[in-house]
C-alpha cells in the first residue's frame, strides 16, 4: 500500500517542475525531510516553481506541510509556484495547510544572564520568607481551631482523628520497630568493636542508652514518620486540592483546617511519642542483644549497667522532643499539600517539598532543643 | 487503489463484553463505513465508553470479532500500541499535564517519528493552527487552558499522527452551546478536509443532529437502531423514542409529525 516517495526536479527553461511520487506520509518522513531539503537550493534559480501533484500516492498533514514549504521558499524568493494537479480528496488539506504557519512567531527575548541569576536569587528569597509566612499561618490557623474545639468540644471529628491514629500511628510500629532495633544493634556493635581498644567494652551501654534515649530514638522515629505520614498527608490534601474538594468543604460552611488539617496533625502528635518510646525501647532491646552475643555481655549485666548509666532525664529529655517534632511534620506537610496546582507535577514537588522540608526542619529543631537543655542543665 | 480494499473502518461483530457475572455488551455487532461521521448514544453507564474502549483494546473481550481498517484488535500491547492507526480525543482531555500544549502535541511524533526539532515545531504550530488556536497557545501548560481550548489541544494531539480513524468520547460536555457548536463545525471540517472515520460516543443531540451522518443507539447491551438521524427519530425502539422524544429533546423533532 505504502510506496517510496520520491521528488524529480526537471529544470525547462525558467520552470523548475517539481514530481513528487508516492506516499508523501508521516511513516516516511525521515525520507521526506531529506528529499525536500536536498531540492531546497534549486528552488532558488528557477524563476516559475511548477509542483505536479498528480503522482502522490497517500498525503497527510506532513507530507503536505512539506510540499507548502518548498513553495512558500519559491514565493518568498520573488519567484512564482504553482501546485497543479491535486486529487480531488488531497485538496482540503492543501488548502488548510496554506493558512497555517503564516505568522511569524513573536520572538521571545532573551534576558542578561546575570540579571537573570540575580532575580532568581531575589525569586528564592522572597520564597523562603514566603514559606516562613505559610509555615506561621498555619500555626495560626490550627491553634485557631484547637481554641475552637476547646469551646465545642464535640466539634472534634472523633471518627477522622481515630483513623489517622490507627494510620500514622498503629500500622507504623512494625517498620518502626524493625529499624530501630537494627540502628541499636549497630552502634552496640561499632561501640563494641571500637572501645575495645581501650578495654571499654562496658561504657557501650552508657553510649548506647543515652544515644538513643535523648538524640536517636526520637530524631529516627521523626524522620521514618515524616517520609512515611508527611508525604502522604501532602499528597493526599494536595490531590484533594486538584479536584476540588477542599473549595467545596469551604462552601459547605465548614473550616477544612479544623475538618481535615486538626485530626491529622493532633493524630501525629500523639503517634510520636508513642512511636518513639516504642523505637527507643526496640533499639535498646538490639543493642543488649548486640551486646550479649557479639560483646560477651549478659542481659543481667547490661541491665544493671543501663540502670545506672540512664536515668529518667535521659528519656523526659527524648521524649519532650516528640510532639513539637511531630507539629512541624504535620504543618508542614499540611500547609506544603494545600500550596498543590492543577498538574500531576506539581503534586509530586509538593510532595517532595513536604519530606525535605520536614526532615530539615526535624533536625533544626532537635539541635535547638539540644541548646536549650545544655542551658537548663538536662 | 487502497480505497477500494475495505467499505469499512471498524468491524463489530457478536462482541460480549464484560466484568465478572455483569454483562455490559452483549452479543453486539456493528460497522462503521469509512470517511463517516458516527455517533454513538445510549444510557449513561450503559456500556458507550466500555464499547469505544473495548475496540481500541482497552479493555478485554470475552467474546466476538473486531476489525480495525481490515486487521484485528486484541486485547494486548501489540494492538494498543499501533499509534498512528487512530487517534483518541478523552473525556478530560487527558493532556499530559507536566508538558506544554506544543510538547503534548508533538509528544507522538517524537516517539514514533524520526523527525527533525524545526520540522516538529512547524507541524505542532500547523495542528495548533487546524483545531483554531494560535502558536502561542502552544507555550501554555494544561492547567492555563479552559474547557473549549482542553478539547481542541486534546483533538490536535489525537491528530497528531494523521489516524484514519478518530474516536471522540463525548467531545462537547462541558462545553457552552457557542463552544460546542464551534467545536462540532470544527469535527466536520477536519473529518472533510483529512478524509476522518469519526467514531463519537455523545449525548449533545445537537451534535447528533448536526455532524453526525449515522447515528447508533446502544441499549441492554447491544445496537438496537442504527441509521442517519431522521431514521432513528422514526424509531420504535422504546428506549430509543424514550431518547429521542422525551422533553429535552421536543426540539428537535420534525415540525410535521
Amino acid at each position: 500500500m505504502a510506496t517510496v516517495p520520491l521528488l524529480t526536479a526537471t529544470p525547462s527553461g525558467d520552470v523548475l517542475e517539481l514530481r513528487p511520487t508516492g506516499s508523501w506520509t508521516a511513516a516516511n518522513v525521515a525520507t521526506l525531510e531529506r528529499l525536500s531539503s536536498d531540492i531546497a537550493p534549486q528552488l532558488d534559480q528557477a524563476a516559475t516553481v511548477r509542483v505536479d501533484m498528480a503522482g502522490v500516492r497517500e498525503l497527510d498533514t506532513i507530507g503536505a506541510w512539506l510540499l507548502e514549504k518548498l513553495s512558500r521558499r519559491a514565493t518568498s524568493a520573488g519567484h512564482r509556484a504553482d501546485i497543479v494537479g491535486i486529487t480531488e480528496n488531497y485538496a482540503g488539506l492543501i488548502d488548510e495547510l496554506r493558512q497555517v504557519n503564516r505568522r511569524a512567531p513573536a520572538p521571545s527575548r532573551a534576558g542578561n544572564p546575570v540579571i537573570a541569576k540575580l532575580g532568581d536569587i531575589g525569586r528564592a528569597t522572597i520564597g523562603a520568607s514566603e514559606d516562613i509566612t505559610a509555615f506561621l499561618q498555619m500555626l495560626g490557623a490550627l491553634c485557631f481551631a484547637i481554641l475552637g474545639v476547646l469551646r465545642r468540644p464535640r466539634s472534634l471529628r472523633v471518627t477522622s482523628l481515630t483513623y489517622q491514629l490507627y494510620r500514622v500511628g498503629w500500622q507504623a510500629i512494625p517498620i518502626v520497630t524493625l529499624i530501630t532495633f537494627l540502628i541499636g544493634a549497630i552502634i552496640a556493635q561499632q561501640g563494641i568493636f571500637h572501645f575495645r581498644k581501650f578495654g571499654a567494652d562496658s561504657y557501650v551501654v552508657d553510649m548506647v542508652g543515652i544515644l538513643v534515649l535523648r538524640e536517636l530514638g526520637v530524631l529516627i522515629v521523626a524522620i521514618m514518620v515524616a517520609g512515611r505520614s508527611g508525604s502522604a498527608y501532602t499528597a493526599e490534601l494536595g490531590s484533594m486540592k486538584m479536584r476540588e474538594e477542599i473549595d467545596a468543604l469551604s462552601t459547605m460552611g465548614l473550616d477544612p483546617i479544623e475538618v481535615l488539617m486538626l485530626p491529622r496533625i493532633l493524630a501525629l502528635i500523639c503517634a510520636l511519642p508513642i512511636l518513639s518510646f516504642i523505637g527507643s525501647m526496640a533499639a535498646l532491646y538490639g543493642g543488649g542483644l548486640v551486646a550479649w552475643f557479639y560483646g560477651g555481655m549478659g542481659p543481667a549485666i547490661f541491665l544493671a549497667r543501663l540502670h545506672e548509666a540512664v536515668s529518667v532525664t535521659h528519656f523526659e529529655v527524648g521524649i519532650i522532643k516528640a510532639p513539637f517534632m511531630a507539629l512541624v511534620i504535620g504543618i508542614v506537610a499540611c500547609s506544603e499539600g494545600l500550596r498543590v496546582k492543577g498538574s500531576a507535577e506539581s503534586l509530586g514537588k509538593q510532595t517532595t517539598t513536604s519530606v525535605v522540608k520536614s526532615i530539615f526542619l526535624v533536625i533544626v529543631l532537635d539541635g535547638l532543643f539540644a541548646v536549650f537543655f545544655a542551658s537548663i542543665g538536662m | 487503489m487502497q480505497e477500494a480494499a475495505e467499505p469499512f473502518a471498524i468491524r463489530v461483530r457478536d462482541l460480549v463484553v464484560g466484568f465478572r457475572r455483569h454483562v455490559v455488551i452483549d452479543h453486539l455487532a456493528l460497522d462503521v463505513r469509512r470517511g463517516e461521521i458516527l455517533g454513538l448514544v445510549g444510557a449513561s453507564g450503559g456500556g458507550k465508553s466500555v464499547l469505544m474502549r473495548t475496540i481500541i483494546g482497552l479493555i478485554p473481550r470475552q467474546g466476538g470479532e473486531i476489525e480495525v481498517m481490515g486487521s484485528p484488535i486484541n486485547h494486548d500491547r501489540a494492538t494498543r500500541s499501533a499509534a498512528g492507526r487512530w487517534g483518541i480525543l478523552f473525556q478530560q482531555g487527558a493532556l499530559f499535564s507536566s508538558l506544554t500544549v506544543r510538547q503534548n502535541i508533538q509528544f507522538p511524533l517524537r516517539e514514533n517519528l524520526d523527525l527533525s526539532e524545526s520540522l516538529m515545531d512547524e507541524i505542532a504550530t500547523a495542528k495548533l493552527e487546524m483545531v483554531g488556536l494560535t502558536a502561542e497557545d502552544g507555550d501554555k501548560f494544561p492547567a492555563e487552558l479552559s474547557g473549549g481550548m482542553t478539547k481542541r489541544v486534546a483533538l490536535a494531539r489525537a491528530l497528531a499522527l494523521d489516524p484514519a480513524i478518530v474516536f471522540l468520547d463525548e467531545p462537547t460536555s462541558g462545553l457552552d452551546p457557542i463552544a460546542a457548536g464551534d467545536f462540532d463545525a470544527l469535527i466536520k471540517t477536519l473529518q472533510k478536509t483529512l478524509g476522518l472515520t469519526v467514531f463519537m460516543v455523545t449525548h449533545d443531540l445537537a451534535s447528533l443532529n448536526t455532524v453526525c451522518d449515522r447515528v447508533a443507539a446502544l441499549a441492554d447491551g447491544k445496537i438496537v437502531a442504527i441509521g442517519p438521524m431522521q431514521e432513528l427519530l422514526r424509531s420504535e425502539h422504546p428506549w430509543v423514542r424514550a431518547y429521542f422524544h422525551g422533553k429535552r429533546s421536543q426540539m428537535l423533532q420534525p415540525k410535521a409529525s
